[in-house]
C-alpha cells in the first residue's frame, strides 16, 4: 500500500518525536544497564512499531519499503540497540511469515506481531555455520504428526524475550524452516553475550532438544517443506535492505552530533568548524550518507515495484554500513579525546555501528553475493 | 456533550525563527509547521472528557490554508472525532478567528469550547476570552484544572499570584495552560485510523464572516543580539558591579 504524503508526514513526524523526546535521552542509560528501560519499550509498543510492516488487515501499518526504510531513517536517529527490539519481528523473523506463511499462520501470529505481544526471533546461524548458513546442522525428523527438532542456534537476537522462533533446520537433503512457540517444550535460552555494542538489545544461543512441534508449525505449510533456504533468503533481502536503512539513520545521527560539536568546540580561538580539515570530514561524511540513503532508496522502490532485488539491497547493506562505520570513525577523531570517553555520545554509537558490517551477511558476503549476480547476469 | 478545540498551525517550537530581509513577517517558506503546542493540550483534555465518558464527541477545527489539514490530522490522530476545515489564505487575526468559531459553535452547540491560551507564533492570547465575550458564555482562562460538573465546570486558573478555583456554568470557553495536562503522542496505528475520520471543509464567508485584518504590521525585526558576558574574579567584585552597574541590589 502507498501512503499519502500528509499520513507519511505525520508519521515520520510522529517518530521523529519519539526519538527525540524519549529514545535519545535514554539511550546512555540502555547502554550502561544493558537494558531498554520498560517505559521506553512500552512507548515504543503503544506507539505501533512493531506492526510496520504487517499488513492493515492483519492490524498494522502495512508499509511498503518505501515507506519502511524512510521511517527507518527517522527512528535509528537513536541508539539501535531500540531498533534491534523490533528487528528481527518487523524484518527478517516477521517477514518470513508474511512472505512465506500459510493464511492460517499469518492470521494466527501477525495481529500478534502487530500488537507487540509476540516477538519473534530469527534462527538461522549455528555454531560451525555462520556466513556459509547452507552448513546448518539443526535437524528436523518428522515423528507420526509432529516434526522433532534438534540442534542449537548461535547469536539469536531478543531470544531471552522472543514468543516465536522462526527456526531453520534440515530435513533430510533440504532446509525447512519452522514456526516454534517459545513455550513449546525442549527449547533452551543460554545466557545474553556480552557484547561490545547494542547493549540494550539482547543476543542469546538457543537449544533445541526433542523439540517436538504438530505438522502445521512447517511455514508455508506441507509446501513449505524443503523450501526453507529460499524462504529465509527472500527474508534476508528485506533484511538486508532494512539494515541499510539503519546505517542511513545512524549515520545521520552522527553527523548531527559532529556538526554540534564542530560549531561549539573552539581551539586556537575559532571553533574547530572554521578549519578546513574538519570541513573535510563533514563533507566526506555528508557526501556518503547522500549516496548511501540515495541506493537505499531506489532498492526500496525497485522492490515495491515488484523487481527482483538481491544484487542492490545487497550493494545497499554492504555500501551504507560501510559508509556508516566510516563516519562514525570520523565522529570520534572530530571530538577528539572527548569521543573516546565513555560521556560522549559518539563513543556508544561507533559500538553499535560495528555490528552492521558483520550481521545478516557480513561486508564479505555482500561483496560474493554482488559479484555473483553480476556474474550470473553477465 | 460536545467539545470544540480549535487548532492552529504554526512554525515548529524546535525551528529558529527568521525574519524576512524586507521585514514583513517571519519567514515560513520551508520551515517545519506543526500544531500549536497549547492547542494539543487542549485536544489532550478534551479526549479525556471523552474517555472518560463525560464528553460524546470531540470536533477539531482549524482556520488557514490547505496545510491545516494536516494539523487537524495530528489531531483526530490524537482521539479527535472529525474536524472542520475553514480554509483561507488570508491573514487571520484573533478577532475574525473568534467570530468563526462563534459561527461554528452556533451551529455545532458544543457544551465547552477549549482554546489555547496563546498561539506560540503571535502570542496573542486574544482568541479565547473574545470567543467568549462575542457568544456571551462563561469563561475560565489560564486552566490547569478543568473539573466538570452537572451543567457547570471548575476550573483552576493559573494567575501571577497563584492559583485560583472558579465555578463557571457551561456552555463555557476556557482556555489551556502549560500545566493542564501532558498531551499523548499520537500512535502510528492512530494515525492511520485518523485518514477515514471525516473533515468537513468551509470557508470565512459561508460562515457571515469579512477576515480583512484590522490591524496593520509596520515592521517585523529580529530582537537585539545578546551581548557578551563579562568573567568576575571574585564575589566581591559580582556584588559591587550588581549594586553598582546593574543596580538590581
Ligand atoms: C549481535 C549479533 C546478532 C545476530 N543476530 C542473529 C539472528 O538474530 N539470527 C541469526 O540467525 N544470526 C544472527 N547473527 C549471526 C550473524 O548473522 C553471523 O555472525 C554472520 O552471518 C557471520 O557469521 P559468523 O559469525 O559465523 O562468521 P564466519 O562466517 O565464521 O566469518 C568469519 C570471517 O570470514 C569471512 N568469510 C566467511 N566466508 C567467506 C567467504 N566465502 N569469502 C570471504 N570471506 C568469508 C567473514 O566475512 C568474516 O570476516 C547475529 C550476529 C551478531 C554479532
Amino acid at each position: 500500500m502507498t501512503l499519502d504524503p500528509e499520513t507519511l508526514s505525520l508519521l515520520l513526524d510522529a517518530t521523529r518525536r519519539l526519538v527525540d523526546e524519549k529514545l535519545i535521552p535514554a539511550e546512555a542509560e540502555a547502554d550502561a544497564n544493558g537494558e531498554l528501560p520498560s517505559d521506553v519499550v512500552r512507548a515504543m509498543r503503544e506507539m505501533g512499531l512493531f506492526g510496520l510492516t504487517v499488513p492493515e488487515s492483519y492490524g498494522g501499518l502495512g508499509l511498503n519499503r518505501s515507506e519502511e526504510v524512510r521511517f527507518l531513517f527517522e527512528f535509528c536517529r537513536a541508539s539501535p540497540s531500540f531498533r534491534s527490539l523490533l528487528g528481527t519481528t518487523v524484518g527478517v523473523g516477521g517477514k518470513s511469515i508474511l512472505l512465506d506463511g500459510t493464511e492460517e499462520q499469518k492470521a494466527y501470529w501477525l495481529p500478534r506481531i502487530a500488537r507487540g505481544e509476540t516477538i519473534v526471533s530469527f534462527c538461522l546461524t549455528e555454531p560451525d555455520s555462520g556466513s556459509d548458513a547452507k552448513a546448518l546442522k539443526t535437524r528436523a525428523r518428522r515423528d507420526g504428526d509432529e516434526w522433532v527438532i534438534d540442534g542449537t542456534k548461535r547469536f539469536i537476537s531478543n531470544a531471552p524475550l522472543a514468543g516465536l522462533f522462526v527456526v531453520m533446520a534440515r530435513t533430510g537433503e533440504r532446509v525447512t524452516a519452522f514456526l516454534v512457540p517459545a513455550e513449546t517444550p525442549g527449547i533452551e535460552v543460554a545466557k545474553p553475550w556480552r557484547k561490545m555494542g547494542q547493549r540494550a538489545a539482547h543476543v542469546a544461543d538457543v537449544a533445541f532438544e526433542d523439540c517436538r512441534v504438530p505438522a502445521d508449525a512447517v511455514l508455508g505449510g506441507e509446501a513449505g517443506i524443503g523450501r526453507g533456504f529460499n524462504a529465509a533468503m527472500k527474508a534476508l533481502d528485506d533484511g538486508r535492505l532494512h539494515i541499510a536503512a539503519v546505517a542511513v539513520g545512524l549515520g545521520r545521527r552522527l553527523i548531527e552530533e559532529m556538526l554540534e560539536y564542530a560549531r561549539t568546540r573552539r581551539q586556537f580561538g575559532e571553533p574547530i568548524a572554521s578549519f578546513q580539515l574538519i570541513q573535510a570530514m563533514l563533507a566526506d561524511s555528508e557526501a556518503e550518507l547522500a549516496a548511501a540513503r540515495a541506493l537505499v532508496e531506489t532498492t526500496a522502490a525497485k522492490r515495491d515495484a515488484g523487481e527482483p532485488v538481491t544484487r542492490d539491497a545487497a550493494s545497499a547493506k554492504y555500501f551504507a554500513t560501510e559508509a556508516v562505520w566510516r563516519i562514525a570513525d570520523r565522529a570520534v577523531q572530530l571530538h577528539g579525546g572527548y569521543g573516546y570517553m565513555s560521556d560522549t555520545p559518539v563513543e556508544r554509537l561507533f559500538r553499535d555501528a560495528r555490528l552492521l558490517r558483520l550481521f545478516e551477511g557480513t561486508s564479505q558476503i555482500m561483496q560474493l553475493v554482488i559479484a555473483r549476480e553480476m556474474l550470473r547476469e553477465a | 456533550m460536545k467539545v470544540l478545540v480549535p487548532v492552529k498551525r504554526v512554525i515548529d517550537y524546535n525551528v529558529k525563527i527568521r525574519v524576512k530581509p524586507d521585514g514583513s513577517g517571519v519567514e515560513t517558506q520551508n520551515v517545519k509547521m506543526s500544531m500549536n503546542p497549547f492547542d494539543e493540550i487542549s485536544i489532550e483534555e478534551a479526549v479525556r472528557m471523552k474517555e472518560k465518558g463525560v464528553a460524546e464527541e470531540v470536533i477539531a477545527v482549524s482556520m488557514g490554508p490547505q496545510q491545516c489539514q494536516e494539523t487537524l490530522r495530528t489531531a483526530l490522530a490524537m482521539g479527535a472525532d472529525r474536524g472542520i476545515h475553514v480554509k483561507t489564505d488570508d491573514v487571520l487575526e484573533p478577532l475574525a478567528v473568534a467570530k468563526m468559531l462563534k459561527a461554528i459553535a452556533e451551529k455545532e452547540q458544543p457544551q465547552m469550547i477549549i482554546v489555547g491560551k496563546q498561539a506560540i507564533d503571535d502570542d496573542c492570547n486574544q482568541t479565547g476570552q473574545m470567543t467568549a465575550a462575542l457568544l456571551g458564555w462563561s469563561q475560565a482562562t489560564f486552566a490547569s484544572v478543568i473539573e466538570l460538573g452537572e451543567g457547570t465546570a471548575k476550573v483552576t486558573r493559573e494567575i501571577d499570584g497563584g492559583l485560583e478555583t472558579v465555578d463557571i456554568k457551561l456552555p463555557a470557553v476556557v482556555t489551556s495552560d502549560l500545566r493542564l495536562n501532558e498531551p499523548r503522542y499520537a500512535s502510528l496505528p492512530n494515525i492511520m485510523k485518523a485518514k477515514k475520520k471525516p473533515i468537513e471543509e468551509m470557508d470565512p464567508a459561508s460562515l457571515g464572516v469579512d477576515t480583512t485584518p484590522r490591524v496593520k504590521t509596520l515592521k517585523v525585526s529580529e530582537p537585539p543580539k545578546r551581548q557578551g558576558g563579562v568573567k568576575v574574579e571574585s564575589v566581591q567584585e559580582l556584588v559591587s558591579k550588581l549594586v553598582n552597574e546593574a543596580k538590581v541590589i
